[in-house]
């Protein structure tokens, strides 16, 4: 039998790539397309970050209305960095907090719309995205309501004793790491729903047919799957809410209050250009380098 | 309905050494070839041998690095698709969605500036069978439907040449034989050039005047189906076209009308005008329901060759017995016995001499060398299933 | 099976949809706050908490006169932005998914940042750039930011529209006598339309909504959220809970509508797949 020849059939050879695009007619038609809205992220996004950059080594005695030299003060990196350190660490604390908080939360709401909901898992996935709908500061405002020293929840809390008689949620760290995981849990969801939505049913029952408990089930198969949707998420949970500072002023007090309140007073109330240019490069750094280090232990490096 | 030419004057249509080069890849291969007006064309190849991307060169879909595309004496390889009197039906029928198969059928002809499409339309649509279906989105026909909506929206134009990729590979076994049928009749009534590209043996033979059978860009024979089946012209087309035992031998040149070929220590011998050629290694080429059993060498006929075997597989499939014969140096032969209720089964492990008539063996080239190819392997397609 | 064995299987199989539904609880209880809050007479400008039942607040919802100032503004930016964007977007996304060409992966990571960048950093950059060049800070400013924010998100989903239809679609039409044009106008459009508009609701939302890179660049100028912003010091007028219920019911609306239609197309091709439908074919 090994003696026999395998008939060609012309499977040998790679396959044609049979739709190949149409090269040489309209070879500049595609940066036309582009041109426009390449120019306007290129000069309102691009060319701003270079200006934050020389804003952030301009001379820290110099001020608005006297004008600022650019001195190449690399003094005020450090110069910030000290004098807000505990809101900058703060930032990244409370961040940190939420998404634990929003994993607890979203990972189960994900995998029940996507593979528990049935018919209605296009209403639910509305659901999601409908309290967005809303202004994000309206929403803020409504759990000062909620978390307000009258209201029900306080009360409930304190005839149960999880709180004392004269303890409060607002304006405590509670209520700023509750806002930000309430506001930016739509986004941990959405990309998580997406892969757990593609995970076949099949997988599991297999898994369990080979003698999978659930929770190893879930462990080695379900987990593992939907990474790409876990990170993805996971990135656009904390890049927003490490950046925040809406839910710190409106929820919590200057005790509570996050790198990017600092950034805000910075540039629009003590007019420090330097400062805040100095801060807000300190904390897209930061968030990369988190982001950088999270991408590597994940593993998973198609997911941006 | 009657055959008509928009475009005069009609003709053949020929393509002269056409050639596609993707990168370094050359899916066409300097293909000639001429496709007579009215008649129905059959390329057939495995994927990945350059049949769509010849059809797409005739339809305009893909520049030929070189070469022309002649429609009578008039070069259209250059022309775009819309300047050109063919039209497609496309693998998966590429139906548009959000038109509902009136305005799907009567595109072509909105798109040529004619106004008044209503007759032309329901006329189309009464061909294909499909009188009141106007109305329906693409989404809500099966798929034997939409493959008639396909043909209607591409015939309503009159090509000069319709071209039809894998039209029916969409559909179930049933449905295609049927559309098959429907095809055909269709095609005789109109009696536009089709020119259809498949990758399944049968399909092209049942319907095609003419099939090309190609390879790696190249066309390896060029006949009628019964032609290419019965007197194919090379181990390809052999074994592309349902199954061949083919054993390796070497022939010494004709005499007295018969070719004398030595393989694996016997001599056979075939006549002359079968055999593609006469000298040096040659494979001889046995079809397995050419070949007949019996118990001993004894009771071969007269005038009729034989091969001695053990028997090493028996499957029942109905209308016949498909048996493997295993040979005294090795290979399988493969034999199909009709079950005509005459002969016994024969059981695995006896005996058995396999004998054919000398007029319906063919003698192909083979390449020094090459062995035996006779048993189908699994992995290959019979009957073409890429 | 006893009846407990039964309860504890049907938990086993449905304790993630309730804390699922549990977590949607979570998600909507602001929604139904802001709600109830629109028929609220507070008791004081700086009370947050439910006073008394009204109607007052939705039959002049313009009662606070800069908070309706502030809503038309919003809503005048956010269309400016989501044409500007939705336009500018398209036309990368149609040049990325049918086109090859050198620095595409240049442009990839250009369209990509922006939706990585803290607000905050491409607030402040901006702001630091408009300072430096000597721009007066206002409307045109904040239509500028709007449009350099949702540029990326239009392109991300109009290319998912495009990326999913066939192209050869457009090949048959093209084979069909429609020349380029044509068959750009009459095929490609319609088709990546839904994505379009898909794309444009989500610009639009995006700019009425924001707050952080707007506060930087807008100078004197008032959009709805920075006057929330504004008023969140002073003393929320309750008119801005029925801007927000508005809003959330409109937008509900909108999005329950274009499901149903959806929906009843299905229907229709499921009947008709099934041989239900009106007109069998004549056999």
């Amino acid at each position: 039998m090994t003696a026999l020849a395998h008939v060609p059939t012309g499977s040998g050879q790679p396959a044609a790539p049979e739709r190949a695009v149409r090269s040489g007619r309209y070879r500049f038609l595609p940066y036309l397309l582009l041109l426009p809205g390449a120019a306007w992220l290129f000069l309102f996004f691009a060319v701003p970050l270079f200006q934050l950059a020389a804003a952030s080594l301009y001379d820290p005695s110099g001020s608005l209305s006297t004008g600022y030299a650019l001195t190449w003060a690399f003094g005020n990196y450090p110069d910030a960095l000290a004098a807000y350190w505990p809101q900058f660490t703060r930032s990244f604390r409370y961040a940190g907090i939420a998404l634990v908080l929003a994993l607890l939360m979203g990972y189960p709401l994900a995998y029940a719309i996507a593979q528990k909901a049935g018919r209605w898992k296009n209403l639910l996935l509305v659901c999601v995205i409908a309290p967005m709908f809303t202004s994000f500061l309206v929403r803020t405002l409504a759990w000062k309501t909620i978390l307000s020293d009258n209201g029900w929840l306080v009360g409930l809390l304190r005839d149960v004793h999880l709180l004392a008689s004269d303890g409060r949620l607002l304006a405590t760290p509670v209520a700023v790491v509750l806002g930000l995981t309430y506001n930016f849990l739509p986004f941990l969801v959405l990309p998580l729903y997406a892969s757990l939505e593609r995970l076949d049913h099949r997988l599991l029952e297999a898994a369990s047919d080979l003698y999978a408990s659930p929770v190893r089930a879930f462990r080695r198969v379900t987990l593992p799957l939907s990474m790409p949707g876990l990170v993805a998420g996971t990135l656009l949970f904390f890049i927003p809410a490490s950046g925040d500072y809406i839910n710190a002023e409106l929820l919590g007090t200057p005790n509570e209050y996050m790198i990017g309140n600092v950034i805000d007073s910075a540039f629009l109330v003590r007019l420090d250009y330097p400062q805040g240019a100095a801060l807000s490069f300190l904390l897209m750094a930061a968030i990369l380098a988190v982001v950088f280090v999270y991408l590597r232990r994940a593993g998973t490096e198609e997911v941006l | 309905m009657a055959s008509v030419g928009r475009e005069t004057p009609a003709g053949d249509l020929r393509l002269a050494n056409l050639t596609k080069r993707f990168g370094i890849f050359t899916a066409v291969d300097d293909l000639s070839l001429t496709i007579p007006q009215g008649s129905f064309f059959a390329l057939l190849g495995a994927s990945g041998c350059g049949k769509t991307t010849t059809l797409r060169m005739i339809a305009g879909l893909e520049e030929p690095t070189s070469g022309q595309v002649l429609l009578g004496d008039r070069d259209i390889a250059r022309l775009r698709p819309y300047k050109r009197p063919v039209n497609t039906v496309f693998q998966s029928y590429a139906l548009f969605p959000h038109l509902d198969i009136f305005e799907n059928v009567a595109f072509g002809l909105r798109r040529r500036g004619i106004r008044k499409v209503d007759d032309q339309v329901e006329r189309m649509l009464a061909l294909v069978q499909l009188e009141g279906y106007g109305r329906r989105r693409p989404a809500q026909l099966s798929g034997g439907q939409q493959q008639r909506v396909a043909l209607a929206r591409a015939l309503i134009n009159h090509p000069q040449v319709l071209l039809l990729d894998e039209p029916l590979g969409a559909l179930d076994l049933k449905l295609r034989r049927q559309m098959q049928i429907e095809l055909k009749r269709i095609q005789t009534e109109v009696g536009i050039t089709f020119v259809h590209v498949t990758h399944d043996q049968e399909e092209a033979m049942t319907m095609a005047d003419t099939v090309a059978v190609m390879n790696a860009g190249k066309i390896e024979q060029l006949g009628a189906p019964a032609e290419l089946y019965e007197f194919p012209a090379t181990a390809f087309v052999a074994n592309f076209l349902g199954q061949s035992n083919l054993l390796a031998g070497e022939a010494a040149g004709a005499a007295g009308g018969e070719v004398p070929v030595s393989a694996h220590g016997s001599r056979f011998a075939v006549p002359a005008d079968r055999a593609r050629v006469d000298r040096g290694p040659v494979y001889l080429g046995v079809r397995p329901e050419k070949l007949h059993l019996v118990g001993s060498a004894d009771q071969v006929p007269a005038g009729r060759q034989h091969v001695t075997g053990v028997v090493s597989d028996a499957s029942y499939v109905g209308v016949s017995t498909q048996y493997l014969l295993r040979t005294g140096w090795g290979s399988e032969l493969s034999v199909f016995v009709a079950n005509s209720g005459a002969t016994a089964q024969l059981p695995v492990g006896t005996e058995a001499v396999a004998h054919w008539d000398p007029r319906h063996a063919f003698l192909l080239p083979r390449e020094p060398g090459a062995d035996d190819r006779t048993s189908p392997a699994l992995d290959e397609p019979v009957g073409a299933t890429s | 099976m006893t009846v407990a064995h039964r309860i504890g299987r049907w938990l086993a199989d449905h304790w993630v949809l309730g804390v699922g539904l549990l977590v949607l609880g979570y998600l909507f209880l602001p929604i139904a706050v802001v709600a109830g809050l629109s028929f609220n007479r507070p008791s004081s400008r700086l009370s947050y908490d439910f006073h008394e039942f009204t109607l007052d607040n939705w039959r002049n919802p313009c009662a606070t006169s800069d908070m309706c100032d502030a809503v038309v503004r919003s809503v005048q930016i956010g269309f400016i932005a989501t044409v500007v964007a939705t336009v500018l977007g398209t036309l990368m996304a149609f040049a990325l998914v049918r086109h090859r060409f050198r620095g595409r992966s240049g442009i990839n990571v250009l369209i990509f940042l922006p939706m990585a960048t803290p607000e905050l950093v491409m607030g402040t950059s901006l702001l630091a750039l408009f300072v430096s060049a000597g721009v007066p800070q206002g409307f045109w400013t904040i239509v500028i930011a709007h449009v350099m924010f949702c540029v990326s998100f239009v392109v991300v989903t109009v290319k998912a529209r495009l990326a999913g239809m066939d192209s050869r679609l457009e090949e048959a039409a093209m084979d069909l006598y429609a020349s380029e044009w044509q068959t750009f106008r009459r095929i490609t459009l319609p088709l990546v339309m839904p994505g379009i508009v898909a794309a444009a609701l989500l610009a639009f939302s995006l700019s009425f909504d924001d707050f952080i890179i707007t506060n930087f660049n807008a100078g004197t100028t008032v959009t709805f959220p920075m006057y929330v912003w504004g008023a969140a010091q002073r003393g929320i007028p309750p008119q801005v809970n029925v801007i927000g219920t508005a809003m959330f019911v409109i937008a509900l609306l909108l999005v329950l509508a274009s499901m149903l239609r959806g929906r009843r197309g299905r229907r229709a091709a499921l009947r008709v797949a099934a041989g239900t439908g009106p007109a069998r074919r004549p056999s």
